[in-house]
């Protein structure tokens, strides 16, 4: 979203055009052209739907929550590999308390057990300075992993209507619950990037850390309170996973990692730090869920869904990347 | 300062030093390489704590121990390039850490850019504060860090090497800027190589020399000749003189370079070098030398002018060409460029000539590990266990191995940047006889070095580059003194 900064003679439209910074922008472009060619050819299986638009957005809204705090931790030039089995955990975890204790020790206990895996995730990175890559690798299978085993494997059903309606089965009015806990992510991690110090800290730590720790930046402690935030999304994803779908399962969010990074690299955020642009990544993440909904219309199995998702992700990643 | 020392262990780089910096003053330091001008500094900074002595600001007693006591005090560094963020803008780098908020408590980046253009408006200069940093030049770059220093209340700014990057132009408006701050009150200390500078521009000087201060007076007392002598010292000429080597009076053109330009830094240099000659390349940081090694090696690509190799014209694309050519290309930065640190001796030395040592389509342990002892042993690296990381090994040692890997390409022209920078003397003078060897066998040698004496003791002939050019060429027999070459380098002798 940079704007042409040292545009001198603004009257020269050529030169704003060529100043243009296309390869920060390309996801909005790539969004609006996919969003035009299904509308021509997919308008007649009702893409074009209200219903059809905010499915889109219910089907995203766990992505678009993990990748808010994604990138913050891209930003600072570390990655979060395990925020799908975060998911899958805190799913679980909450079915199981909420059924056992009821609703707020249930949603307690599932912020609780993402906050503790981010923090055991930070911990290391910062403290032990172990790469983030190989933290959070280990941490994917070790969530899973501890999801699996607590549940014996089984579903986790949730009887509590009213958790039901707070995380992802209910609507306010016309409006999808789902819509408003994407708009409030998008909303606080915007202003936290943009309006706040602490935002700062995290771009400055990512841009050149050297530079940070000489302005008197604790740069550990950014990298584990972006770790530590990034858990604590995730686990409010899966609580979304379990709400929208009744049941906790350690399924839930299985690859989301993957889906997740993808959505913050499109939107302009830079894997090599300095740069996170939340906005981009709400509009990558919907593009993502555009992409599954209009292949799914166009009558692909998940096979082909899988290869032509996985062409289009390669090219529109080759076209935003800076260097 | 009084007295301070600082020692690392045992070693003391700081022995005693005083330095006044005085309110309104501009106050150069000097001093070669390796003097301990960058320590003293980096003791301002909060770098490194003091092991002894006193820093008083404004008559009160300091103690700088982090970077923040050095910020409290009023002490604020103007770094090339280390202290801004490059993706964020001019007014968020400027109050980084201490950012301007509005009555909510969130950042008001309006406020700050206000204040930003303030900063800018005192100064003189027009920056747009939203700018982000990495879409400016370098010469905005500094100017952004003064502007970061002066946000904070500096009342000293230290700039070492302020002009290194800066064009000519950009340097005359530097200078008025440090006029404007003098002005003001602000002190002023400045680290500089070039005696055309401190003279334009600095009040006072102070130069050491191996951790001593051997010289402090007003600048208006001194002529360039006394400050350089001062710098020098009086050498001990025992270790690096020259040697006479014969050389073939009719030895064919190797390499020529006609008007070659590129870049902002490189203007327009022409030189020759015959085979089994040594050319010295001399000049100030930033004169174009290393931009004139990356031309012949390959890296860069001219934008003006031909090199021409046995009188044929060549236009190197990647470093790949120009090594079939037979040019190979020593690195200024054995430790980033020269060499893979993790990796063992033996891998390090071994890695450009891989295809020499396969039996088949693989690795001949055997073939990998003979050539690894004949190397280590032909160029004398001092290595307990050539399979261990080369991290281990000294600097001295360390640049051994690289020039003894480049050599083993069989090179026609080895261009070397800088190759004794932060190596001992005993290893300096081995590696002068490496480089007079290979000279001999008929081979050519581009010698890129600050180390005036090691210069004068390898170079048949030197050609002192000034600001892009290839500017004055020196005979070996033409040079009398270090101190003459110093002056002519320095554009202050006839």
């Amino acid at each position: 979203m940079s704007s042409p900064a040292t545009a001198t003679r603004p009257s020269l439209i050529t030169q704003a055009v060529t100043r243009f910074d296309w390869r920060s922008n390309v996801i909005y472009i790539a969004f609006v052209v996919v969003f035009i060619l299904f509308a021509i050819f997919l308008g007649s299986d009702g893409f074009l739907s209200a219903n059809n638009m905010l499915n889109i957005v219910r089907q995203t809204a766990t992505i678009s929550i993990m990748a808010v705090a994604m990138t913050f931790v891209i930003a600072t030039a570390e990655i979060d590999l395990s925020v799908g089995s975060i998911a899958g955990l805190a799913s679980v975890v909450t079915a199981m308390a909420t059924t056992q204790w009821g609703l707020v020790p249930g949603i307690l206990a599932g912020l609780l057990s993402g906050a503790a895996i981010g923090a055991i995730n930070g911990g290391l990175v910062a403290l032990l300075k172990v790469p983030s890559f190989l933290v959070t690798l280990g941490m994917l299978g070790l969530a899973a992993g501890l999801a699996q085993w607590i549940t014996a494997s089984a579903p986790q059903p949730i009887g509590n209507t009213l958790y039901v309606q707070i995380f992802g089965g209910g609507d306010f009015g016309p409006i999808p619950g789902l819509l408003v806990w994407t708009v409030v992510a998008v909303a606080i991690g915007w202003v936290a990037m943009n309006r706040t110090s602490f935002g700062r800290r995290v771009l400055a730590t990512g841009g050149n850390p050297t530079a940070a720790a000489y302005t008197g930046i604790r740069t550990a402690r950014i990298k584990f309170t972006v770790l530590l935030l990034s858990g604590i999304a995730a686990a409010i994803a899966g609580m979304l996973y379990a709400g929208r779908l009744e049941s906790g399962r350690f399924q839930w969010g299985q690859g989301d990692e993957l889906t997740v990074i993808a959505a913050v690299i499109l939107g302009g955020t830079s894997l090599f730090g300095g740069r996170g642009a939340i906005i981009g990544t709400l509009v990558g993440s919907l593009f993502m869920g555009l992409i599954n909904n209009g292949l799914i219309l166009a009558g692909l199995d998940v096979a082909q869904q899988s290869v032509v998702r996985g062409a289009i992700i390669i090219a529109a990643v080759a076209l935003s990347r800076k260097k | 300062m009084r007295g301070i020392v600082k020692s690392f262990g045992p070693v003391e780089v700081l022995k005693s030093v005083d330095m006044d910096i005085v309110a309104g003053e501009v106050h150069a330091l000097a001093g070669e390489n390796g003097a301990g001008k960058s320590t003293l500094m980096k003791v301002l900074q909060g770098v490194h704590p003091i092991t002894s002595g006193t820093i008083e600001v404004a008559g009160q007693p300091v103690t700088i121990r982090t970077t923040a006591d050095a910020e409290r005090a009023g002490i604020g560094m103007v770094f090339q390039e280390f202290s801004l963020i490059p993706s964020m803008t001019v007014a968020q780098n400027i109050f980084l850490n201490r950012e301007v908020r509005s009555k909510s408590g969130l950042v008001d980046d309006r406020a700050a850019e206000q204040a930003a253009r303030e900063i800018f408006d005192g100064l003189g200069v027009t920056i747009d504060p939203k700018a982000r940093v990495e879409t400016l030049g370098t010469a905005y770059w500094q100017l952004v860090e003064i502007a970061k220093a002066l946000s904070k209340n500096a009342s000293v700014l230290v700039m070492d090497e302020p002009t290194a990057s800066l064009a000519k132009h950009e340097v005359e408006n530097l200078f008025q800027l440090i006029d404007k701050l003098k002005s003001r009150g602000i002190a002023i200390v400045y680290i500089s190589h070039r005696m055309d500078e401190i003279r334009r521009v600095a009040d006072r000087i102070t130069v050491l020399r191996d951790g001593r201060v051997v010289l402090a007076a007003g600048i208006a007392e001194l002529t360039a000749a006394e400050i350089i002598e001062a710098i020098i010292g009086r050498r001990l000429a025992s270790d690096l003189v020259y040697r006479d080597r014969q050389l073939p009076v009719d030895a064919p053109i190797l390499l020529e370079a006609t008007n070659i330009g590129s870049g902002r830094v490189l203007k327009s240099v022409s030189l020759t070098i015959r085979a089994g000659e040594i050319v010295g390349l001399a000049g100030l940081m930033g004169s174009g030398r290393t931009e004139f090694a990356r031309v012949v090696a390959g890296m860069d690509r001219p934008t003006q002018g031909t090199l021409s190799i046995d009188g044929k014209p060549v236009r190197f694309g990647t470093p790949i060409s120009a090594q079939r050519a037979g040019i190979a290309l020593i690195p200024e930065d054995r430790r980033d460029q020269g060499l893979v640190l993790d990796h063992s001796v033996s891998d390090n030395l071994t890695l450009p000539v891989l295809d020499r040592v396969k039996s088949g389509l693989f690795l001949s342990m055997t073939k990998l590990r003979e050539l690894t002892n004949q190397l280590v042993t032909r160029f004398d690296v001092k290595v307990a266990d050539p399979y261990a990381p080369v991290s281990r090994l000294s600097g001295g040692n360390q640049q051994k191995v690289v020039v003894a890997k480049w050599i083993n390409t069989r090179p026609r022209l080895l261009v070397m940047d800088e190759p004794t920078s932060g190596v001992d003397i005993g290893t300096k003078t081995e590696i002068l006889d490496i480089v007079r060897e290979f000279a001999s066998q008929g081979n050519a040698v581009l010698f890129i070095s600050s180390e005036l004496p090691e210069l004068l003791a390898v170079a048949d002939r030197i050609i002192v580059f000034r600001e892009g050019r290839s500017d004055r060429e020196l005979d070996r027999d033409d040079v009398a003194s270090e101190e003459q070459l110093q002056l002519i380098i320095q554009g202050e002798a006839a």
